[in-house]
């Protein structure tokens, strides 16, 4: 296969968790709450699907509890910064904390152990198309969900009466509530949405991209899709591209290797991070002014 | 020379270190306890065990876990403390200083990166002995201290003839992490290993810079089957997500850490697996009689086939190895344990094709660790 359409394989096959998470992270944001516990959201949606998917047999209903289990935490995230006015900060990474302790304590059961996750499923016609196919359809039947999520969230958001509600409590909070709308029920809503997707990430890497369980296997994925939702500015179908993007910088190094280009292994791990930071330079203060107002606030500093 | 003048030197040489360690409590403790330090260890009530990560990893730390419970049985009389998770910084210290409250005189430091606190925790302790698992010490070997490791290569060596004698695209996989010198002798004598049996094997490399990162091992695994690699093995920690990949695609899997035939029971050809109990249970025999200072513990101790308690072992064989390559992989492990044999017996090539081992030249265990290059036919550039 040629180098490029590898690279892009792999960066859609890669990239698909950050994706999920940051679809997740972009509707909670648009309602006005950052969710730093993404990533704790991520790893027990990881480990409630490979636990479920092991036990069961079957890996929808892995996914299907990796979403309740990630919008379980995001849930808990959500009470305590929209009900108790606990910092979103502190509260996201003492989520995240907890997560990781509770997923090493709870997952050392499933070490090992052998699961049955998503198989790769052609599509019919589609993955004979040369390039294309190889590029978009010659994965997992969780990644093809993926394909219809973007499309929903974006709709959801901006088309319909509920994506209005969210958009308003991340925009003008005093307005949703002059017209007799919980501000504080609608961010709960969209947060624990988030969380459950970023779950479904989680679930997407453990039950169909790695097919394994071990402790901390997010290994910071939450954190470049919380990231990344700033360098979409806050767009479904921008997460998509830069999630796949991010993606194929971190196939990038593997793919060179793997054809013996002789290239410094820890030259090439600094792609990815050296490629955010350049989008998030070039982009600077438009991100900022496309910024939902109400999640300005949460930043007392930052400049508009 | 008397006895006692002696130990007034020796007294005299720990108080001016006691000085120069400015305060040290335990260094000024070392000057009433030369005695101890004679023996270090000795009738020990207690042995310590720290590892780098959990002790359910179906790898490295399993095993190290593993072998300590044998030593639990072999010892009835000893409390084998554990320590799960420990990084590799001053945590370190701080663990095997807890250890030593606890009455341990005897602390195994079981990572590579524990080297630095377990001879900062020697150096504290002269009646505690310190050994530390797979690293090396550089300079002189303190008289409480000492590294083990045995020669995973060895296995590897075996294991590559059976990957080279199966492979049909002569393309081998190899995931590793970080370019260490073990990782190095891993992968070289995988290659040797192969290209023994043929010579068009060419072993390609793709490194994830992190011991457990299944995402990134997925992408390696991916990028190299992409590039008709027909046998992949791996130097990572958790080894589940690369063995599933090679199975799912139809390729052949050599393991690492443990015997992982049952994720590939078609793929699986071998692999190099661990067995610490018996190595374990001589270094806690030697230092129980106190006899551990100038045993063959206090060094840089490495063993393999030629001296026979090797930890590692190869693992059991799946159904594509042919029966002429498993009689090639029994000849080539007694040649391994007669002193004419090695993976690296030279002549031995670069990747520049420049001849770094010499024809004819056997060499040491204590050379093999050192290795910084890649031989001939490994693809993939090092990191320096």
């Amino acid at each position: 296969m040629s180098l490029v359409v590898d690279v892009m394989g792999g960066g859609v096959a890669g990239g698909t968790s950050i994706m999920f998470a940051a679809l997740g992270e972009t509707v909670g944001e648009r309602s006005g709450v950052i969710n730093l516990g993404t990533e704790g959201s991520m790893l027990v949606g990881a480990l409630t699907a490979y636990a479920v998917a092991t036990d069961s047999g079957n890996p929808w209903m892995g996914a299907l509890a990796g979403a309740v289990a990630g919008g379980t935490l995001a849930a808990l995230h959500a009470y305590l910064v929209v009900f108790r006015g606990a910092s979103q900060f502190a509260v996201g990474l003492s989520l995240l904390f907890l997560a990781l302790g509770l997923t090493s304590l709870f997952g050392a059961a499933y070490v090992g152990r052998p699961v049955v996750g998503f198989s790769d499923w052609h599509v019919p016609l589609l993955s004979d198309v040369p390039a294309l196919g190889p590029i978009f359809f010659q994965h997992d039947p969780l990644l093809y969900l993926s394909y219809l999520l973007v499309p929903a969230v974006w709709f959801a958001l901006f088309r319909t009466r509920l994506g209005l509600l969210v958009r308003t409590a991340g925009e003008r909070a005093d307005s949703l509530t002059v017209h007799g709308y919980s501000v504080s029920w609608t961010r709960f809503g969209a947060v624990t949405f988030g969380g459950m997707l970023a779950g479904l990430g989680g679930a997407h890497l453990s039950i169909a991209y790695a097919n394994a369980w071990f402790e901390n296997m997010v290994s910071g994925r939450g954190f470049i899709a919380v990231a990344l939702v700033i360098f979409a500015v806050w767009s479904p179908w921008r997460v998509m591209g830069g999630a796949y993007l991010f993606g194929m910088a971190i196939a990038l190094g593997p793919a060179l290797q793997a054809r013996g280009y002789e290239w410094n292994q820890f030259a090439l791990d600094a792609i990815p991070f050296v490629m955010t930071l350049a989008v998030l330079a070039v982009l600077g203060r438009r991100t900022l002014s496309s910024s939902p107002a109400e999640l300005k606030r949460v930043f007392e500093n930052a400049p508009t | 020379m008397s006895v006692s003048k002696s130990t007034l030197r020796l007294a005299a040489v720990a108080s001016a270190a006691a000085l120069a360690l400015a305060g040290c409590a335990s260094a000024t403790e070392s000057v009433g306890s030369t005695g101890d330090s004679a023996a270090p260890g000795k009738g020990t009530k207690a042995v310590g065990f720290i590892m780098v990560g959990p002790k359910d990893d179906f790898g490295y730390n399993q095993a190290v876990y593993e072998g300590s419970q044998v030593i639990k049985k072999e010892f009835p009389d000893l409390d084998v403390l554990t320590a799960e998770n420990v990084p590799e910084d001053d945590t370190a210290a701080t663990t095997m200083e807890q250890m030593i409250d606890k009455g341990a005189k005897l602390i195994f430091a079981t990572s590579y990166g524990h080297l630095d606190a377990a001879m900062k925790v020697a150096a504290a302790h002269p009646d505690v002995v310190v050994v530390q698992q797979g690293n090396t010490i550089s300079g002189a070997v303190p008289k409480n201290a000492g590294t083990y490791f045995g020669t995973v290569y060895e296995p590897m060596y075996l294991a590559g003839i059976a990957a080279g004698a199966s492979t049909k695209t002569n393309k081998l996989g190899y995931v590793y992490a970080f370019p260490i010198p073990q990782t190095i002798a891993n992968i070289d004598a995988f290659e040797r290993g192969a290209q023994s049996v043929n010579p068009k094997a060419e072993t390609i490399t793709v490194s994830t810079s992190s011991w457990c990162d299944p995402g990134k091992q997925q992408a390696a695994a991916a990028s190299l089957l992409s590039q008709h690699v027909d046998v992949l093995t791996q130097h990572q920690d958790c080894t589940a997500t690369v063995i599933q990949a090679a199975e799912k695609a139809g390729a052949m899997t050599v393991g690492y850490h443990a015997d992982a035939s049952s994720l590939a029971p078609k793929g699986w050809l071998t692999g190099a697996v661990w067995n610490w109990g018996p190595l374990y249970t001589d270094i806690v025999k030697t230092v129980l009689a106190g006899d551990f200072v100038g045993s063959k513990f206090n060094a840089n101790y490495r063993v393999g086939y030629k001296t026979g308690t090797n930890p590692f072992v190869l693992a059991g064989f799946g159904p594509d190895v042919s029966a002429d390559a498993k009689a090639k992989i029994d000849a080539a492990q007694k040649w391994l344990g007669t002193d004419a044999g090695s993976p690296f017996v030279g002549p031995v090539e670069d990747q520049s094709g420049k001849v770094v081992i010499k024809a004819g030249t056997v060499p040491t265990y204590a050379q093999n660790d050192a290795l910084s290059f890649f031989v001939k036919g490994v693809v993939g550039k090092l990191a320096k």
